[in-house]
């Protein structure tokens, strides 16, 4: 059996945990409090964590505070999943140069490295789990997403607090990590309920020789979950999708969100899932090589629906129902599984606070007459 | 394990004027042994790169049984294909491909085969026209609607004049803004459908062309009582990676890159004129 080995750590101790991971060759990038937020970056040491700062997220809203606690794994989630370990936001892919056969293309895969990451939530295990399933498990296998990918060890954290913008507990994706980790840590006051979830997670833990820890601590570790699923303000329901989501195509309240929504493209950079990407050619002065990358890219931006002279979805309301459709509607056709992992993360970086999980429940309820939200509009 | 990215130069053999702004491209793959194991279907496309300029999807128009040659014919309208314009023969592109889902050739065996494009939609069934006369005994009759906007934007005129010899078969064009020359149909390419007899649970329609047009014909298609599961479509949508990962070319739940670009009609006709789909 490779997983379900547990033992106890101190959390005092967890830069045993670190060294260990060290001695395998791993790169260790942990949570890292930098410029008001938490991003991801390398760690030597356990001081190097946010010990004793929490994130404080609301819709539109982040905020890191301290606590004065030595609580290690306080921050639930900066802006970034683990999206971009895997899939990076701009990766060469060819390298092209001219040559006596007109030219000459060389593919840039990266060079693999073994890299741990400690602190991963479930939303991004599922949303990790959302990406293989694109860039692996398709008719085409990216070999650059994939020499990232082999390279990894997830040190997961079972979440025991939920942020105001949470709703993982309702599309069953946390806040327990269930599946998709090498190792997952629970932090109970002082100490760090470890369990194996692979064999390279059992191979770590043996190495450290730990106390197994007592059925109580383990319930304990059980209860702050649950406690901390119960207490998710939001929810979303999507027992109707995707269907009743396409009938909603025409409904008011699309002209509604589109009037706030800035098209800021932030809600699709720091979702776990979105994998849009366009290619970018960069020749050099010479004009005798080229690189050829692929970046980020969003639906929210107006090229991305152009098509030779037209552009596809012309305005915010298209383009907001084009990624809200699909992320809770189409993507369950085409994955068979929704891409909405429910961390939150597009709710709170939000410039102007929308919410899907406000936004879903309107577009599914009989709609307002155009004609009377105008009326409205026109009375304030 | 194959990268899917990798590109294959290709050289320009022949450049060939079809209209003002349009060429066909005839290309031979330079690797040997590329070129050897190349194979395509009849609706299929590649993408086509220029150095340092970029690639864009372009469907191959030539037989799938002569595939050392690969045809495409591009109108020169964006970035791109405005830089493979400047390219003469001798030049030399990049290819890579081939993909997508092409024309159901197999399911139309021993049917009667219609053809309805519009512009440069003809394009894409080419292949596909040339592949049913190569093995013309496998088919029923041939219908070829094709509309035009003016008489200048007909391609292909010879290879027209050459189907509509062909035995049991009916060339049928169309063009809304004539000229004196123009000896058929004032009008636009559906209201060919008036013209022409269908047996319609023995028949299969093909159709590429500008998306209005398949709305609007599709209907009329169906009032003759042909089924919607014997209507397929090549849709077109942004298309950068070909291999279903960028994410530009949704329409619906499918990826017009790889579920697509021909499809079933009933499979889309949900999201058919849907706006912003």
């Amino acid at each position: 059996m490779t997983s379900g080995m547990r033992g106890v750590l101190p959390t005092a101790d967890l830069q045993r945990l670190l060294d260990a991971l060290s001695a395998k060759g791993y790169r260790i990038v942990g949570p890292i409090v930098r410029d008001g937020a938490v991003v991801w970056d390398t760690v030597r040491s356990v001081s190097d964590l946010p010990i004793g700062w929490r994130d404080q997220q609301e819709p539109g809203r982040y905020r890191l505070e301290q606590t004065g606690s030595h609580e290690v794994f306080g921050v639930v989630h900066g802006p970034q999943s683990l999206k971009p370990f895997v899939f990076a936001p701009r990766e060469p892919l060819l390298q092209i140069e001219r040559s006596k056969n007109g030219l000459a293309s060389r593919p840039t895969l990266p060079q693999s490295e073994k890299v741990a990451v400690i602190g991963a939530r479930a939303c991004d295990l599922a949303g990790l789990a959302t990406q293989d399933q694109i860039f692996l498990n398709g008719a085409y296998r990216d070999p650059y997403y994939a020499a990232r990918r082999e390279g990894l060890f997830l040190v997961a954290v079972n979440c025991t607090r939920a942020l105001n913008t949470c709703f993982c507990a309702s599309m069953e994706t946390g806040p327990c990590a269930k599946h998709g980790f090498d190792l997952a840590l629970s932090e109970l006051d002082d100490q760090l309920l470890i369990e194996a979830g692979s064999e390279a997670g059992c191979d770590l833990l043996s190495n450290l020789c730990l106390s197994r820890g007592s059925e109580q601590l383990s319930a304990e570790a059980t209860t702050r979950v649950d406690a901390c699923a119960q207490s998710q303000v939001r929810r979303l329901d999507h027992s109707r999708l995707p269907q009743a989501l396409y009938d909603a195509h025409e409904h008011p309240r699309w002209d509604e969100v589109a009037g706030r929504c800035l098209a800021c493209t932030n809600c699709t950079m720091v979702c776990p899932t979105c994998f849009c990407h366009t290619v970018e050619e960069t020749p050099d002065l010479s004009y005798q090589h080229t690189t050829h990358a692929r970046l980020w890219d969003s639906c929210f931006t107006q090229e991305h629906g152009y098509i030779h002279g037209k552009n596809i979805r012309p305005t915010i309301k298209d383009r907001y129902r084009m990624w809200l459709t699909h992320k809770l509607a189409s993507w369950i056709d085409q994955f068979g599984a929704s891409g909405c992992v429910g961390c939150g993360r597009c709710i709170t970086w939000c410039p102007v606070g929308i919410d899907l999980t406000e936004e879903l429940p309107a577009l599914l309820s009989p709609g307002i007459q155009p004609s009377i939200v105008r009326q409205r509009v026109d009375g304030m | 394990m194959t990268n899917p990215y990798v590109i294959q130069p290709a050289t320009i053999v022949e450049k060939i004027r079809e209209a003002e702004h349009i060429h066909t491209y005839r290309l031979q793959l330079v690797d040997e042994e590329v070129r050897r194991t190349f194979r395509f279907k009849a609706g299929q496309f590649n993408m086509v790169y220029v150095f340092g300029v970029g690639e864009v999807a372009i469907s191959i128009v030539s037989d799938p049984d002569e595939p050392e040659f690969l045809n495409h014919t591009i109108r020169a309208v964006g970035r791109i294909t405005k830089a493979i314009a400047a390219l003469q023969s001798g030049d030399v592109l990049g290819i890579r491909g081939p993909f997508g889902q092409g024309w159901p050739l197999d399911e139309a065996r021993g049917r009667n085969v219609v053809i309805v494009t519009g512009g440069l939609g003809c394009a894409p069934v080419v292949g596909a026209i040339e592949y049913i006369f190569t093995r013309r005994e496998q088919y029923g009759s041939i219908k070829i609607l094709h509309g035009v906007k003016t008489p200048h934007d007909l391609l292909y005129r010879e290879r027209f004049d050459q189907w509509r010899r062909a035995p049991d078969t009916e060339v049928l064009l169309a063009s809304g803004q004539p000229d004196k020359t123009w000896s058929y149909h004032i009008g636009v390419v559906t209201e060919l459908f008036e013209e022409v007899a269908i047996d319609p649970m023995k028949s299969i329609v093909l159709m590429c062309g500008p998306e209005i047009m398949m709305r609007l014909g599709v209907p009329i298609l169906m009032r003759r009582g042909i089924p919607e599961t014997a209507i397929y479509l090549s849709l077109e949508r942004h298309m950068e990676c070909g291999i279903g990962l960028c994410g530009h070319c949704q329409m619906g739940p499918y990826f017009l890159c790889k579920d697509g670009p021909v499809m079933r009609y009933d499979r889309v006709a949900q999201w058919l004129g849907q706006t912003g789909v």
